[in-house]
C-alpha cells in the first residue's frame, strides 16, 4: 500500500457474492483435473471394438501398448509401461493447450492463484511479477499448443467418421456416434475461437485493407472468439461426458442404443 | 418517490481519514453523484469530489462503490436496495487528495513514456489513406474517456504499489494496441511493450474490462492482441525468421 493512498482499513467493501463464480469454476476445473488423471492412468476402456469409438482422451492412440483395432495412425511409439498413460502424447497436447488457453488462465488465476480471487478484493501475497518470468512466461507458447489442438481437433473428426460405422457392418448411427459429434462440434468451436486462433489467421496484421480474405477470416473469429468462455466450459464437460460414455461401453457397463444399424 | 438514503463517505486526506456517516434526501432516478452534490450542498461544504459532464463521457468522477470501481454519475441508486447504505470512497490505487479526489498524475506519466504515432511519408497528392476495414479497427480504442477505473482495479498495481515504474496498465496496454495495428505508423513498440510497459505482469483477469465504463473490451481486443503481437517479436522463432526473410516488418523499434 502506498503511503498516500486513502488509508481505508477495510480490505474491500464488496457486498455481493464475490466469492461464488471463481468457487465454482474452481471446483469445475478441480473435477476436470481429477478426472483426467484418473482416466489417462487407467489405461483401459478407451476403445469400443464393435461400435468404433475411441474416447478424445487417447485419440490418437499411437502406442504400440494400445488395443488393437484402436490405432489409427499407426504406433510410431514403442509399448509404454502401465504408470505412463499411453496417450501422454495427447494429455501434452490438449491438456498443454486448455493450460495456457486464455480464458483458462483468467479462471485458475483468479479460482487458485487468488490474484486476484475478484476486481477489486485484494489478493494475499505480497509480491507479483505476473507472467515475466518462469514458470508462467511460457503460457507465451499458447499458439503451439494451438497448432497441435486444431491437429488433434482433425484426428477427432477422423474418429468421428470411424464413429459412423455400423455394428454389423456398413454405416450406423448409435447413441455414442450423436455424443461424439456433438463434442467435436463443441471442441472445434473452443478451438476455432481461440484468441491465439484469431491471431493468426488475420490478427497479427497491421493493415486489413490489403488482405482481404485474412480480414474475413478476422472478422469469422473474431464473432467466435466472444463466446471463447463458453465454448472453453461447455467443451470440457463434452469431452468428459464423452469419454465417460465411451469407457461405459468399451467397459460393458451397457451397450450403446444403436439408432441405425 | 424520494427516500432517506444512508452513506457512508471516505474523508480524510494523505495523512487520515475515516468513513464518515450521512442521510440525505434523494428522489428518483437519481445517481449516486446526486447524492454527493446534495450532501456537499446540505451538510459538508468542504466535501472534496471531482465532476464534470455528469453524463458518463468525462471520466472525472471515478470512484469506488460499495468497493466497485465505478463512475458516480453512471451508478444508478435503483442499483441498491433503499434500505442499504452506500460506501463511496476514493479509488485505492492513486494517493489521495482530498476526500474523494485522487491525484492520478501517474497515468499522465505512463502516457508520456509511450512513444507517439509516428506515421511515414505521405502519398505523392500529399494525403494519407488506410481502409475502412483500418479505420474501424481501432474505433473501439477511441472510445476510452480516461477515468482510469481500469488502471485503479488492476490488481498489479492496486495490490503491489512497487509494480508501478514497471508496469502502464489496461489504459495504455489500449494505447499500446491502438497504435501497433495502425497501418499507417512506423514505430515498432512491441519490445517496448513488454519490456518498459511491463505487458508480461498482466495476467488477463479482465478486470479492467469488467469495470470499463465505455464497454471496451480491453482485455479481448487490446491485451491480448498485444501479447500476441509480443509474442511474435520475442518468443515465436518461426515469424521472426519469416519475418527476417521476407521482409514483412520494416518498422522502427522504439
Amino acid at each position: 500500500m502506498g503511503p498516500a493512498r486513502a488509508k481505508v482499513a477495510e480490505r474491500t467493501f464488496r457486498r455481493d457474492r464475490w466469492w461464488l463464480s471463481p468457487l465454482g469454476i474452481g471446483l469445475i476445473l478441480l473435477f476436470f483435473v481429477v478426472y483426467s488423471t484418473i482416466r489417462y492412468f487407467m489405461n483401459d476402456h478407451y476403445w469400443a471394438a464393435e461400435e468404433h469409438y475411441l474416447t478424445p482422451f487417447y485419440s490418437p492412440c499411437i502406442s504400440a501398448s494400445c488395443v488393437p483395432g484402436s490405432s489409427h495412425f499407426g504406433t510410431p511409439l514403442p509399448e509404454i509401461p502401465a504408470f505412463i498413460p499411453i496417450a501422454i502424447v495427447t494429455l501434452i497436447g490438449v491438456g498443454g493447450f486448455r493450460a495456457t488457453c486464455y480464458y483458462y488462465r483468467k479462471a485458475y488465476y483468479r479460482s487458485f492463484f487468488l490474484s486476484p480471487t475478484a476486481c477489486a478484493v485484494p489478493e494475499p501475497r505480497g509480491s507479483y511479477k505476473g507472467e515475466t518470468r518462469f514458470p508462467l512466461i511460457v503460457q507465451n507458447s499458447h499458439r503451439y499448443f494451438f497448432y497441435v489442438a486444431a491437429l488433434f481437433a482433425l484426428i477427432n473428426l477422423y474418429d468421428a467418421i470411424l464413429a459412423l460405422h455400423g455394428v454389423n457392418g456398413g454405416v450406423g448411427v448409435g447413441l455414442g456416434t450423436v455424443i461424439i459429434w456433438g463434442n467435436l462440434a463443441m471442441l472445434a468451436a473452443y478451438t476455432l475461437s481461440c484468441h491465439a486462433c484469431r491471431h493468426v489467421v488475420g490478427g497479427r496484421l497491421r493493415n486489413f485493407g490489403k488482405h482481404p480474405v485474412r480480414y474475413r477470416f478476422w472478422t469469422l473469429v473474431s464473432k467466435l472468439n466472444t463466446r471463447h468462455g463458453q465454448f472453453a466450459m461447455i467443451s470440457l464437460f463434452t469431452v468428459i461426458f464423452t469419454d465417460f460414455y465411451i469407457m461405459a461401453v468399451a467397459a460393458d457397463w451397457f451397450s450403446d442404443p444403436r439408432i441405425v444399424n | 418517490m424520494g427516500y432517506d438514503l444512508s452513506m457512508r463517505v471516505w474523508r480524510g486526506d494523505v495523512d487520515s481519514g475515516e468513513l464518515a456517516p450521512y442521510t440525505v434526501p434523494v428522489e428518483e432516478g437519481e445517481v449516486v453523484l446526486d447524492a454527493v452534490h446534495r450532501l456537499q450542498a446540505t451538510q459538508a461544504p468542504d466535501l472534496a469530489v471531482r465532476w464534470n459532464c455528469k453524463a458518463g463521457k468525462c471520466g472525472s468522477c471515478s470512484a469506488e462503490v460499495n468497493g466497485r470501481p465505478r463512475l458516480m454519475c453512471m451508478t444508478r441508486l435503483t442499483d441498491y436496495d433503499p434500505d442499504e447504505t452506500i460506501t463511496v470512497t476514493p479509488m485505492r490505487t492513486f494517493p489521495v487528495v482530498k476526500d474523494l479526489v485522487c491525484d492520478v498524475s501517474y497515468n499522465y506519466e505512463k502516457a508520456r513514456e509511450l512513444p507517439a504515432f509516428a506515421p511515414g511519408p505521405p502519398d505523392p497528392d500529399g494525403k494519407r489513406r488506410m481502409m475502412q476495414a483500418d479505420v474501424e479497427r481501432g474505433q473501439e480504442f477511441r472510445k476510452c474517456i480516461e477515468c482510469f477505473l481500469c488502471q485503479n482495479t488492476c490488481h498489479v498495481i492496486r495490490d503491489h504499489e512497487e509494480n508501478k515504474p514497471a508496469f502502464a496498465g489496461p489504459r495504455f496496454f489500449l494505447r499500446y494496441a491502438e497504435l501497433d495495428m495502425h497501418p499507417l505508423d512506423t514505430n515498432d513498440r512491441r519490445q517496448l511493450a513488454q519490456e518498459a510497459a511491463g505487458l508480461g505482469m498482466c495476467n488477463i483477469t479482465k478486470c479492467c474490462t469488467e469495470v470499463c465504463p465505455e464497454n471496451i473490451k480491453i482485455t479481448d481486443n487490446a491485451i491480448i492482441p498485444m501479447k500476441e503481437r509480443v509474442v511474435d517479436r520475442r518468443y515465436d522463432p518461426l515469424v521472426w525468421l519469416g519475418s527476417k526473410i521476407f521482409r514483412r516488418d520494416e518498422r522502427t523499434e522504439v
